[in-house]
């Protein structure tokens, strides 16, 4: 896969992005002024990315509550993911969602659920308006490990299969579902890669590499847009901090600090920028410039974030019904 | 179109009636409706119940390209007891569908192709199916609006039909409105006339938020005068099926036809009973119920679901609470007892309430 510097380095900068909000994120949860469960994605930026990066703007994506990465790869605006994250009226969702709610429809972002699995048929259902419609967009949806547990992934597969829908099930195998690792759950490699390629294509894909993940989404992207029908992509990857929450937590005993270091060797983004590095495609002092032009986003956002109005008690009723 | 003759024997020992090859055949339609005015005799047409739901789907169809139509046997040969009957040979079989037996799935793929834009309409034989569902239908479709500040909405209608009889049984029989009652977010409609079956099919359709309707078997029996146009009705708006002074009969869906039986022999022994059909669940037209109550004082509730927790305790509760002024004498619920429901005939006989128990419940109140 040859691809020039000007696809190259937005996957980086993408994944870096993410990581820092991510960091600043965390860094200031413990001030308690982000009253939401955070689940950070720190060394996932890869699948979010690799696949965000081959899709159009009015493709859709759906996702879940690990989902800022998502949210930002699809070019959801940071600034109302801020203010969501702060509870504000300014947010996303207008405060009535949290960190497990983004959205942001003008990207083709509609929606990301708490409920492990509930985007699975939900972004199957889009790819059914999709081809309804006669659109060439494609829908993909995200889930992890815990969401692979459940039946409705196999009814939602079946389903899409069936009907040749233009739909990539992105499986962002992080390995844990809190503190209960992928193979107390499972039996064995999950069912979907054994199916016939002209049901669902199936990828499996070092999930820390975000050329691994661009191409094998770039490919099904094609599929579906061709009318070929859905695919099936595994992103082995892994979760490096707590379930929710910030911080490490080694100190619950249920996985071993030589595990999570042997993981965060495998830091996505540190290994794309020495590739990048490696190949001359950019310098100490262009990741400088990047790490620059992000904190002043971030600066702006957390600012405007905090200086948000907050959503009133009077306007508790709202949005229950499109009237 | 000519009436269907049945014996009316039949009706009255259906359980024992000799099972003929196909049991939703049994439901033939040979009642007319009382008349309840919502539509002059004079318009001439009679419909059966699920010919209404059924032109409601097929003008529904014709006139918005965003309408489909899904389910387990929208497209069989018995067409969702009539109401899909060959819709997928006039509108395509890319509208009209059948489904695999995923609800949950399927559920959540209505859910998305409301939000892509579309129209769904997902088809279920029975509430009891519903169940596989909730998380789709609870946790996404009635949240998805409110969720995210109103940035996307979900019109979609979810349509089942509570069974009863033939021996249908525990997982075949539930009437589970008191459950979907309870969630915010979600719209619920329980139709008792052929008009309201098609009128509110067409408001669901239009509305843009889910909607659920729930059917009730008994009234596929039914014919009434249905306009050939399209027309809608206001959620939210009971009506008065039956003016009386005496005591007020809210009655749910298919209880409205027992209530007015109650209100027949009432009449007879001097009590005019005033009945009112809510129509519609969530949202649920107080005004309508407290304003009888407030010319008659005297209150009885009558649903198909159970009593504990159900419609008729929340219909009760919110009469007691704003209301409490104008009673006589005490709120009296008709339902189906706190059981699941049985099979045999003798059993099914004892579990369904009906006018002997509503009219019981009216003259206690009387005296």
């Amino acid at each position: 896969m040859n691809l020039s510097r000007e696809t190259l380095l937005p996957l980086y900068f993408q994944m870096l992005r993410i990581r820092k909000v991510e960091l600043r994120i965390e860094s200031l949860y413990h001030l308690d002024e982000m009253k939401t469960p955070i689940h950070l994605c720190i060394g996932q930026e890869a699948v979010a990315v690799g696949v965000c990066s081959v899709l159009r703007k009015d493709d859709l994506i759906s996702s879940n509550h690990r989902g800022h990465g998502h949210y930002l790869a699809k070019g959801g605006n940071l600034q109302a993911m801020i203010a969501e994250l702060y509870c504000r009226e300014t947010g996303c969702s207008k405060g009535r969602g949290g960190s497990m709610h983004l959205i942001d429809t003008s990207v083709g972002h509609i929606g990301s659920s708490s409920i492990v699995g509930g985007c699975i048929p939900i972004g199957v259902g889009l790819s059914l308006a999709i081809k309804m419609q006669k659109q060439d967009r494609v829908s993909v949806t995200f889930f992890g490990d815990g969401a692979a547990d459940q039946g409705v992934l196999y009814e939602s597969v079946n389903f899409a299969a069936l009907k040749k829908l233009p739909v990539i099930f992105v499986y962002e195998n992080n390995q844990y579902s809190v503190c209960s690792h992928v193979s107390a759950r499972q039996a064995g490699e999950i069912l979907f890669h054994g199916m016939s390629p002209e049901l669902i294509q199936s990828f499996r894909v070092d999930g820390n590499s975000v050329l691994s993940v661009y191409g094998a989404s770039r490919e099904a992207v094609e599929r579906a847009r061709a009318g070929e029908g859905p695919s099936f992509i595994e992103c082995k990857t892994y979760r490096v901090r707590g379930h929710a929450g910030s911080g490490p937590d080694t100190a619950l005993g249920y996985r071993t600090a030589e595990e999570i270091a042997a993981w965060e060797a495998q830091c996505p983004v540190t290994r794309f920028r020495d590739k990048l590095l490696a190949d001359g495609a950019i310098t100490e002092e262009g990741i400088g410039n990047m790490e620059q032009e992000i904190e002043a986003e971030m600066d702006e956002a957390f600012r405007l974030a905090r200086e948000s109005p907050l959503p009133r008690g009077e306007d508790l009723a709202l949005y229950l019904f499109r009237e | 179109m000519p009436l269907p003759q049945r014996d009316q024997k039949t009706d009255q020992n259906e359980s024992e009636a000799k099972v003929p090859y196909e049991p939703w055949l049994r439901i033939t339609p040979e009642w007319n409706e009382p008349n309840f005015s919502q539509v002059s005799p004079e318009a001439g047409r009679r419909l059966t119940y699920a010919e209404a739901i059924r032109e409601a789907l097929d003008q529904a169809l014709t006139l918005d390209p965003r309408v489909f139509v899904m389910g387990q046997g929208v497209d069989d040969p018995s067409g969702m007891f009539g109401a899909t009957l060959n819709l997928h040979q006039k509108h395509g079989v890319d509208r009209v569908f059948d489904t695999p037996l995923s609800e949950d799935a399927l559920m959540g793929a209505a859910v998305g192709a409301a939000i892509g834009g579309m129209r769904p309409v997902y088809f279920h034989n029975r509430p009891d199916f519903l169940l596989l569902a909730m998380n789709q239908l609870v946790n996404h479709a009635s949240k998805w609006h409110y969720m995210f500040g109103g940035a996307v909405n979900i019109p979609m209608v979810v349509w089942a039909c509570t069974g009863r009889g033939w021996g249908s049984a525990a997982q075949h029989s539930q009437a589970l409105q008191g459950l979907f009652m309870h969630v915010p977010g979600l719209k619920l409609v329980m139709p008792s006339t052929c008009y309201d079956a098609k009128g509110f099919m067409l408001s669901a359709i239009a509305d843009g938020n889910p909607v659920l309707i729930l059917e009730h078997r008994y009234n596929f029996k039914y014919q009434g005068f249905v306009p050939e146009h399209i027309y809608r009705i206001p959620f939210g708006k009971g009506i008065v099926r039956r003016s009386g002074k005496d005591v007020t009969l809210v009655a749910i869906s298919y209880m409205t036809f027992e209530a007015c039986k109650a209100a027949d022999e009432l009449s007879r022994e001097g009590i005019e009973a005033e009945i009112i059909d809510p129509r519609t669940l969530r949202p649920l037209d107080e005004s309508t119920i407290l304003s009888s109550v407030a010319k008659t004082g005297r209150l009885v509730v009558a649903d198909t679901g159970w009593k504990t927790g159900g419609v008729a305790a929340e219909i009760t509760a919110m009469v007691v609470e704003k209301g409490f002024a104008l009673l006589k004498a005490p709120i009296r619920r008709v339902t189906s007892p706190d059981l699941p429901t049985p099979a045999g005939y003798t059993l099914e006989k004892a579990y369904y309430a009906g006018a002997p128990e509503i009219a019981a419940a009216a003259r206690e109140l009387m005296k």
